[in-house]
């Protein structure tokens, strides 16, 4: 390869040693790594840093953004005091955690089942697991769009199969239309697109684990239960971490699926933060009140992250 | 788990080492290994039992998807049926409907209509319809390739640069501006969403594509720069040293070892970026409205005569989901080091 390149570098050589401080195109380390890192972080202050000073700066003032001529004014916290006393909110954010708390839960369950499963290398096990992730790929706007169809009474597909396996009228319940069934309807749809999110992950973790200290508990006689709680679960516990926080924050800021399989509805019931900062950026163009609650939520989402960029650290020194 | 550490015999032949840098599945030896009798390896049985569940886990989750492509090729009347119904005359009116708008018309003007040609026309004539033209489909589509493929090559070219250096030089504040660079990406998109629209409006950028595109490449440098990091730490620094030791400046030795060996890796994240702004609906629905629509938007909205068209959604939707579904297949192996932003390597 080298001497490949040779053949078609043929410019004369400068001594070794220099040539990292030449002209140019020989800049120094310093330069190019600056060179190189700057578009991106230009980019990035343009388009994200930028962007939320001007929302902290809006989030204290009265301005709507429908009506950009009338004089706006200064309203100091009142934006933050509103949003963390108004009751709308609390339920939202209510809504939010049902939602992640549960889709979490059965996502690590049926994940974290497979991975085992799918662990034991049957024959074919790799074909059936791209199957399985198929759904965590897909848009969640398309996603949420086709499960309305799935969720028609009557004629929908899941209707009919629910309804031929429980012995009832497929036409007698609505999925996304009744009161108790529609804060699960969006935990259906989540559980189905992520839970192979959370097997790959777990999968990951199973394979970080040693054989030798599986033989040195046969050895010790452990049973199989003990190895599973001693071994198998500390041992994936900073991977299924990774998958948990990761959710969290992607399912506490869900917009694209919710909107588009329930729109928040009925009513307001299924309507997670997400949505309810779209309705008042979007539709009632309250931008200084929206603007105070996307910095809360930007807020709780930035602490989370943290977190798992830690856990990020930790899992990649395994 | 990869141990890409530097190796002392890498001189002037570099690639002799290019095995070591690649990651080894652990199940490879292990099955070698197996015994009639182990923990490791699951006994016949067990494995019989957990194959079946997954299979049919798998079954049950395709299930959506495949019912998606079926009612594709369904007749309106066929995809409303009760019960519904599994096999059905296969047609591609839905697809026609996709790809046209239909207008009602008088009897007597129908009657003096040249015969209809070609299948859409046919179909139309059946429900007492013409094709009055073209729909919005072809349109919206080549928004989603163009808005894709832009932010794509500008993510992954950004990307390919800054984790270069952050991969190779002593930057001062690394961890703080990877930290920085990832967490922009954790921003709730309807937050960003407002700012982002008041901006694009003072300078004319709403509903463009050069908009989307930046926005989009925003989104995914930060995947981008974390990804590649992880691939070109993988790449021994001896080829680049062999090279500087060969008189290449850091710039061509950039250009011609690093990149070449870390071409699978940029071809993988160039797949996961095109694959988010393909799948992309928040910033679409808020920003655009119609010249830089991009499908995700657009499908929710095919609307046919008196409710909405299932099976032109369906074929929409399946037209849209075919190439991600190519793509999963190929980017299996490197699934996990998108998801986890390049630090769980398997």
């Amino acid at each position: 390869m080298a001497t490949n390149i040779d053949m078609i570098n043929a410019v004369p050589i400068p001594p070794i040693g220099e040539a990292s401080t030449g002209r140019l195109g020989g800049m120094s380390d310093r330069a190019i790594a600056w060179l190189f890192i700057t578009p991106t972080i230009v980019l990035l202050l343009a388009i994200n840093i930028f962007p939320l000073l001007w929302t902290i700066y809006m989030s204290f003032t009265n301005f709507k953004a429908n009506m950009g001529w009338v004089k706006y004014r200064s309203v100091g916290v009142d934006n933050y005091v509103d949003i963390l006393t108004d009751t709308d909110i609390w339920t939202a954010m209510q809504t939010t955690a049902h939602f992640v708390f549960w889709s979490i839960l059965f996502e690590v369950l049926l994940g974290f089942g497979l991975a085992l499963l799918i662990n034991r290398k049957f024959r074919g096990h790799s074909l059936w697991t791209t199957v399985i992730l198929l759904p965590m790929m897909l848009s969640p706007a398309v996603v949420g769009n086709f499960w309305t169809f799935l969720f028609q009474p009557q004629i929908g597909l899941f209707n009919y199969i629910v309804g031929w396996v429980g012995g009832v009228d497929p036409g007698s319940f609505q999925m996304i239309g009744d009161v108790k069934l529609a804060p699960w309807t969006i935990v259906l749809v989540d559980t189905w697109m992520w839970t192979p999110y959370v097997m790959l992950i777990c999968l990951a973790g199973l394979r970080s684990i040693p054989d030798s200290i599986y033989e040195a508990a046969e050895v010790d006689r452990a049973s199989a239960w003990r190895r599973f709680w001693s071994i198998t679960l500390p041992m994936v516990m900073p991977f299924l971490m990774l998958a948990v926080l990761f959710r969290g924050i992607e399912n506490f800021k869900m917009f694209d699926m919710v909107n588009l399989l329930t729109n928040g509805g009925p009513g307001s019931l299924t309507e997670t933060v997400s949505i309810t900062l779209k309705r008042a950026a979007f539709e009632k163009w309250q931008t200084g009140w929206s603007s105070a609650l996307a910095i809360i939520l930007f807020l709780t989402v930035f602490g989370a992250a943290n977190i798992y960029v830690k856990v990020l650290n930790k899992v990649k020194q395994r | 788990m990869s141990a890409a550490g530097p190796s002392q015999g890498a001189n002037s032949t570099p690639l002799g080492g290019s095995a070591a840098a690649k990651p080894r599945a652990r199940g490879e030896y292990a099955t070698a290994q197996a015994t009639a009798h182990s923990v490791v390896e699951a006994s016949a049985r067990s494995k019989w039992i957990s194959g079946t569940i997954v299979a049919a886990y798998a079954l049950l989750t395709i299930t959506p998807l495949l019912w998606i492509f079926l009612t594709s090729f369904k007749t309106p009347t066929d995809s409303i049926a009760y019960p519904p119904k599994v096999i059905s005359e296969p047609s591609f009116e839905g697809y026609c409907n996709l790809f046209t708008i239909r207008s009602r018309q008088a009897p007597e003007y129908m009657a003096t209509l040249p015969p209809a040609t070609t299948y859409c026309d046919k179909i139309a004539r059946e429900r007492d319809v013409v094709i009055a033209g073209p729909s919005k489909t072809p349109g919206r589509l080549m928004n989603s390739l163009i808005i894709g493929f832009g932010s794509t090559f500008l993510a992954v070219f950004l990307g390919t640069l800054a984790a270069y250096a952050f991969s190779r030089f002593n930057v001062r504040l690394k961890d703080d501006l990877m930290f920085f660079i990832l967490s922009t990406r954790f921003m709730p998109p309807i937050a960003v969403a407002i700012p982002v629209y008041l901006m694009y409006r003072q300078v004319g950028m709403t509903d463009t594509h050069l908009g989307m595109i930046l926005l989009y490449t925003a989104v995914n440098v930060s995947l981008a720069v974390w990804l590649l990091k992880g691939f070109i730490d993988e790449i021994p620094r001896e080829y680049e040293e062999a090279a500087l030791v060969d008189g290449y400046t850091r710039l061509q030795a950039f250009v011609r070892t690093v990149l070449p060996q870390a071409a699978t890796g940029i071809a993988a994240t160039a797949v996961f970026c095109l694959i988010f702004a393909w799948n992309e609906y928040a910033f679409a629905v808020l920003l655009t409205s119609g010249v830089a629509q991009t499908m995700p938007p657009f499908i929710p909205f095919i609307i046919g005569e008196g409710g909405q068209d299932w099976p032109a959604v369906a074929a929409g939707t399946t037209l849209f989901i075919i190439p991600i579904v190519c793509f999963t297949v190929l980017l299996r192996k490197h699934l996990l080091r998108g998801i986890t932003f390049g630090a769980v390597r398997k």
